[in-house]
């Protein structure tokens, strides 16, 4: 493992797996600094290096799961910078609104856990 | 961020905050701060007495799987004397409600409750795939809520049961309110946020999580390894109530209270005692025996369409007879078997119209 990328475990639930190829449980490898504005580098760019990096941090995971994984319908995931409101986020088993929310610097083996709460009743 | 300690036990972890008072709390506080709000929103509104026999709504969904998991926790811990049930209705909707039915089943075992399933192909001789491919994605979802109503009611007397209880959250709740404001429809708007509703002849109806966040609900199931089914009905159209959803999470997120405030403020609009009184008066169907308010109850109306062919347009009772003189119904048409009302008959006296 070198330390200039975090490998992270998501998981899906509530039927937000279905917007992610139907596959609920994923491990995900990010860089682990990334630019500030939290775009996802593609790698034609990855020369060009952009003005401002910080730690990967949730709002650059969101990002990243939306750019990298996402297979259907993004507007049911995320919405400005962040999530949907409805879906709700747990970042090892906690509230991410315990834990910073999308300011939550991410470290290696941490468990995302994403669950829509807007399917079935 | 530092981990916060929970503000009800000052000891283990802080998990969740709650959405309703934004306080921080372990998992053991939530798991009992929930369970607790549940009982006394029960213990309030008198829902129960002992030896009631109660039907768990049951879909799969999150909703009521929690709350069957909730109200067998309640009825063991507080000693309740219910005795209780699981009711599916089975609607024939390929690839949803037969995958939802496998997590109902496997939630029979786990709970150890009879469960009944009621299909709307035994009941009105149509499937909602068969619906849907005469009539469209268009009125689906009107057909479908009446034939869930009378479903119900038709599956809880087969129980012989006294008393409904379906999962509908505080969510649910604030976003019915808002619809109706929505709609001007102010009869409504009171009568939507009433906990237990039960008519001359109908089977009472309650709702336990009226004042439970769908959140707390979610992560409940979550931290208790709930097993739910959480796919999209194939045929949900339903934009209406997808704005007023997405309206209601985004006034959640900038302020959580919001929820229960909306619930408050529908609750204040109760419809004054001689609104109701200028209402219809309840009879039964003539053809099932089904409460209605005209001759044909709505799931007959809706039924008989079906089988005229003519889904799409309104039959007035009317039009119906005038139909009837040329070919009487019954002969033509599928009907729906006569229900029997769990209630002891009451007659009762249609008042003249003035
Ligand atoms: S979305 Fe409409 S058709 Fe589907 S189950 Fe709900 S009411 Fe029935
Ligand atoms: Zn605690
Ligand atoms: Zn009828």
């Amino acid at each position: 493992m070198s330390s200039d990328t975090l490998t992270l475990k998501v998981e899906f639930g509530g039927g937000l797996e279905l917007l992610f190829s139907n596959k609920r449980i994923r491990d995900v490898t990010i860089p682990a600094f990334v630019p500030g504005d939290s775009s996802v580098p593609s790698p034609e760019s990855e020369s060009i290096q952009p003005t401002s990096l910080k730690q990967a941090d949730v709002t650059f995971l969101l990002h990243y799961l939306r750019e990298k994984h996402l297979t259907d319908r993004p507007e049911l995931f995320m919405e400005k910078d962040t999530v949907r409101p409805g879906i709700l986020v747990l970042i090892n088993d906690t509230d991410w609104e315990l834990e910073g929310e999308g300011d939550y610097v991410l470290k290696d083996k941490d468990e995302i856990v994403l669950i829509s709460t807007l399917h079935g009743g | 961020m530092a981990p916060a300690s929970c503000a009800l036990c000052q000891n283990a972890k802080a998990i969740l905050k709650r959405p309703k008072t934004g306080q921080q709390i372990c998992k053991e506080c939530f798991f009992y701060v929930f369970e607790t709000e549940v009982h006394h929103t029960i213990l309030e509104a008198q829902l129960f007495k002992p030896g009631d026999k109660v039907a768990i709504g049951a879909s799969g969904g999150k909703d009521s799987t929690v709350l069957a998991y909730v109200m067998k926790t309640l009825n063991d811990r507080y000693k309740y004397g219910l005795e209780l049930f699981l009711l599916s209705i089975d609607e024939g909707i390929t690839g949803y409600r037969d995958d939802s039915l496998e997590t109902v089943k496997r939630n029979q075992q786990q709970y150890d409750m009879p469960l009944k399933i009621l299909s709307y192909d035994e009941l009105y001789g149509w499937t909602m795939d068969a619906i849907v491919s005469r009539i469209g994605k268009k009125n689906n979802c009107t057909f479908c809520g009446v034939f869930r109503r009378q479903a119900l009611d038709r599956g809880a007397s087969t129980l012989n049961v006294d008393h409904i209880v379906t999962g509908h959250n505080a969510d649910d709740i604030a976003e019915t309110v808002l619809m109706n404001i929505m709609r001007g429809d102010i009869a409504r708007l009171g009568r939507c946020t009433v906990i237990c509703t039960q008519g001359e002849d109908t089977i009472k109806r309650s709702k336990p999580f009226k004042y439970a966040y769908e959140k707390e609900i979610v992560m409940y199931a979550y931290f208790k390894k709930l097993d739910y089914f959480s796919t999209e009905c194939i045929y949900s159209p339903d934009a209406y109530r997808g704005h007023a959803r997405a309206f209601l999470k985004d006034l959640e997120a900038a302020r959580p209270s919001a929820i229960i405030d909306i619930i408050h403020s529908g609750e204040a609009f109760e419809v004054k005692e001689e609104i109701k009184a200028t209402q219809k008066a309840q009879q039964t169907c003539m053809r099932c025996g089904y409460m209605s308010s005209n001759e044909l109850c709505k799931a007959c109306t809706l039924l008989e369409g079906l089988e005229r062919g003519m889904a799409n347009s309104v039959i007035t009772d009317r039009a119906r007879r005038k139909m009837d003189e040329l070919r009487p119904a019954p002969d033509i048409l599928r009907t729906i078997p006569q229900y029997r009302s769990p209630l002891p008959a009451v007659s009762v006296e249609v008042a003249p119209q003035s």
